[in-house]
């Protein structure tokens, strides 16, 4: 093997730094924020409203701890390593059973791996939490290109099902020949492309977001009421839900000259993303009242990361990838998946996809639930619940094990 | 007549001042951008290139004055009144021929005011007396130096509303109304509304794309039969909503207040949003000493809106409009407009209508003409053109 192919399969180990410059001018440009006047109506219908937006600057300016980041990431064993030119960022945890399953998690936007390491323990030590040793995963968690401390690429073509090789590649690289992979939002994205992929080693997934009924809903049945309720949740996306989306998908470099020169537009574009979320997010800033995991120094943690990795923009533009993936690819159907789906309806998700749903979207649908809370960040919000659902959706996977 | 009524009527002098402080403010933002890394392909397909924005931001951090576009506000008429429960701020010059027609023109998103300046002459003082008329050129609520609405409700209708009041408190019982973009969405709804004494109305953005057409565009009806003129101007509608140009109208009409946090706090973020706009899809930045919209021309709009503190507030009318393309007929019910409608085209505008179209949409088109030059903002590029077509466009209406 030469030296460039040993250096560029190197993983190596990887510790957050934050410069005190960096914060200070975060600082300052929290409490030099512009405000617009105030929204004309009282609710979410204009966007991101003004109050829990000045509370969560206030709060961020004057009582958050700028170094939760660091302390949080860097008790977790952190690596990168260079994937088809991409440095990529994952947390790596491995169970202290023997026989865990791998499992390979993605986050979406506008999260990151922020929103993700609450299920850490439950997943990878289950015994502390409710669980069995037959529980137990061994995690990785990457950051997906132009996320957080994965780095940007600076060629077009990083769509989901880019990355979905990617993380076949990071498996196999961390020596896993048998594994699973889940995600919600763009984890979804991933997730679904790595099932169509089947790389050699992947042996299921679990998903907690219908992508694919958010672009078209024409081939899934609209009889019983759930579906018909869940039909008309994603029209209402559609149509009063999609800005986010539908910019990032055609102009991304605009919306980015914002997210990167102003945290609280940052902010709050992060905080638009659906109205379950919103509303528990602000309720967490305006009332004091978190609702599970959304409390607001894990949403600040959050919205921190995107500013200090200055990924606003690169990060959108991962919509702007999707979006020219689908165009190139219209009309043309998707490999078929063919390997065991779990999925998870949470209830307060953009729509709450029926069973029905699932298993037209995929015909191996193997494990459906719906829980009883959580929403779009399912993870973030109920980490416990998220990995039971986990728990449950790979159980018959684990007995065929060889 | 007693005190009160007096006061909310009344008209007042508008002299344009802002405070050196200000100036400051957004010199320093300027100055202190933190900067995106450069998009990831060679065209403005993710948006305005960055090395684009960053050479313009430059240039307006140092070398942009703003007091000079203070002075070209300030060199005419300028009044403030409250209609409605709000200041409404607009120019007026009067022609010195007193037969004048009174016009009454209104400016759209990203433009403003300014985007009009350069036809106040030709249009006040023509070479024949005949032509003249009386200009007024108000600010939309929430734009420039019209206040802010705090209250959800003022749509297109309400504005229109609101200038006709303005004219009749002018002192002019009979006028026509001119509009593109917004203006046209504003001027429309006059047309409709058809107050005493509109005799007529003029836009160069038409709401022309018939029903059926509309339906092919959305994908939820099938292509309708077109002459090659037509089956061109589809071609060119699908081809911009393809390529994104109207995610910024979808975006402002969904949530203005999203994009409304970051265009308030970041001047190269507003300067960005507007540069979505098909407006200027094939501006040069400066570049090109011939292209009619200058730098400094472009950056006294931006500025405007920045030192107002009015981009939040703007991007709601798209909000309070509820979503309908500008340029579908059946969206803007253009059918029930009764007065007489004058349609120019420009040839450099990204939507060019034939007339075939135009003349299916409005039922009392007594004036359509097609014209090489000028673009989306055609008052601003073409003055001298813009005017001759209002001209000609009035000629029978007077």
């Amino acid at each position: 093997m030469s030296t460039t192919v040993e250096t560029a399969t190197d993983i190596r180990t990887f510790h957050v730094e934050v410069p005190e410059d960096k914060i200070d001018d975060l600082r300052r440009r929290i409490a030099a924020t512009r405000w617009p006047s105030k929204e004309l109506v009282d609710d979410r219908s204009q966007g991101v409203q003004l109050a829990p937006l000045q509370e969560l600057a206030r709060y961020w300016a004057e009582d958050y701890d700028f170094g939760r980041i660091a302390a949080r990431l860097n008790a977790l064993p952190q690596f990168t390593t260079e994937i088809d030119g991409v440095e990529i960022h994952f947390i790596h945890v491995r169970s202290q059973h023997e026989d865990a399953l791998p499992l390979v998690m993605t986050h979406g936007w506008p999260g990151s791996v922020i929103e993700l390491i609450e299920t850490i323990g439950p997943l990878t030590d289950p015994t502390a939490h409710g669980g069995t040793a037959d529980d137990a995963f061994d995690l990785v968690l990457p950051s997906l290109p132009g996320y957080g401390f994965s780095s940007e690429p600076t060629e077009i073509g990083w769509h989901t099902g880019r990355v979905a090789q990617a993380w076949a590649e990071l498996m196999h690289r961390l020596g896993y020949s048998r594994y699973v992979a889940q995600g919600g939002d763009q984890g979804a994205a991933v997730t679904d492309d790595m099932a169509r992929q089947s790389p050699e080693g992947l042996i299921g997934v679990h998903m907690n977001l219908l992508r694919t009924a958010l672009g078209n809903t024409g081939n899934l049945p609209a009889e019983s009421d759930e579906e018909r309720a869940a039909l008309e949740a994603v029209g209402t996306f559609r149509s009063s839900g999609f800005g986010y989306f539908l910019e990032q998908s055609t102009r991304p470099q605009t919306i980015g000259y914002a997210l990167l020169d102003s945290p609280v537009a940052l902010a709050g574009w992060m905080l638009d993303h659906d109205t379950d979320s919103y509303y528990k997010i602000a309720g967490a800033f305006v009332d004091g009242k978190p609702t599970g995991g959304l409390t607001r120094d894990h949403i600040l943690d959050n919205v921190t990361l995107y500013w200090l990795t200055a990924t606003g923009a690169s990060a959108a533009r991962s919509y702007w990838e999707g979006g020219r993936a689908a165009a190139l690819a219209a009309g043309k159907a998707p490999p078929a998946v063919t390997i065991p789906v779990g999925f998870t309806t949470f209830p307060g998700e953009i729509f709450r996809a029926p069973r029905s749903w699932a298993q037209t979207v995929y015909p191996t649908l193997a494990y459906f639930n719906e829980a009883e809370r959580g929403g779009h960040f399912a993870a973030w919000e109920e980490p416990e619940l998220f990995s039971q659902e986990l728990r449950a959706a790979f159980k018959s996977l684990r007995n065929g094990r060889s | 007549m007693s005190t009160t009524v007096e006061t909310t009527t009344e008209i007042r002098p508008f002299h344009a001042e802002i405070s050196q402080e200000e100036i400051d403010d957004l010199r320093r933002r300027l100055a202190a951008t933190r900067w995106p890394d450069k998009e990831t392909v060679g065209d403005a397909s993710q948006g305005v290139q960055l090395a684009r924005l960053k050479e313009l931001v430059e240039y307006w951090a140092t070398a942009y004055d703003w007091r000079k576009a203070e002075a070209k506000l300030n060199a005419l008429p300028q009044f403030l009144t409250e209609i409605d429960g709000l200041d409404i701020h607009f120019i007026h010059v009067r022609s010195k021929h007193e037969d004048a027609l009174p016009l009454i023109v209104t400016h759209g998103w990203p433009g403003s005011i300014f985007e009009l300046l350069k036809v106040v002459e030709p249009l006040t003082d023509p070479p024949e007396a005949a032509d003249a008329f009386h200009v007024v050129i108000p600010s939309l609520p929430g734009y420039g130096f019209s206040a802010r609405p705090e209250e959800p409700g003022w749509n297109p209708d309400r504005i229109a509303h609101a200038w006709d009041e303005l004219m009749k408190r002018l002192g002019y019982d009979e006028y026509v109304a001119q509009g593109g973009d917004w203006g046209a969405v504003i001027t429309e709804a006059m047309g409709r509304q058809a107050p005493s004494g509109l005799r007529g109305i003029h836009v160069n953005l038409p709401a022309s794309v018939p029903p059926d057409v509309e339906a092919a565009l959305n994908g939820t009806g099938p292509l309708p039969e077109m002459t090659e003129e037509e089956r061109a101007a589809f071609d060119g509608l699908a081809a911009s909503r393809k390529s994104g140009y109207f995610g910024y109208f979808i975006a402002l009409t969904a949530r203005p207040q999203d994009v409304g946090y970051g265009v308030t706090d970041s001047p190269a973020g507003l300067a960005a949003l507007f540069f979505w706009h098909p407006g200027f899809a094939t501006w040069s930045f400066g570049g090109d000493p011939d292209d009619p919209k200058s730098k400094d021309e472009v950056l006294d709009d931006i500025s405007l809106y920045w030192l107002t503190n009015t981009a939040a507030s703007s991007g709601r009318l798209y909000w309070e409009h509820g979503g309908a393309f500008p340029t579908s007929a059946a969206g803007l019910k253009v059918a029930e407009i009764t007065v007489p409608v004058g349609v120019t085209v420009f040839g450099e505008d990204g939507f060019r209508p034939p007339e075939s179209w135009t003349r299916r949409a409005y039922p009392t088109l007594t004036y359509f003409n097609k014209v090489e030059k000028g673009g989306h903002f055609a008052a601003w590029e073409q003055p001298q053109l813009f005017a001759e077509e209002l001209r000609a466009a009035y000629r029978e209406v007077r």
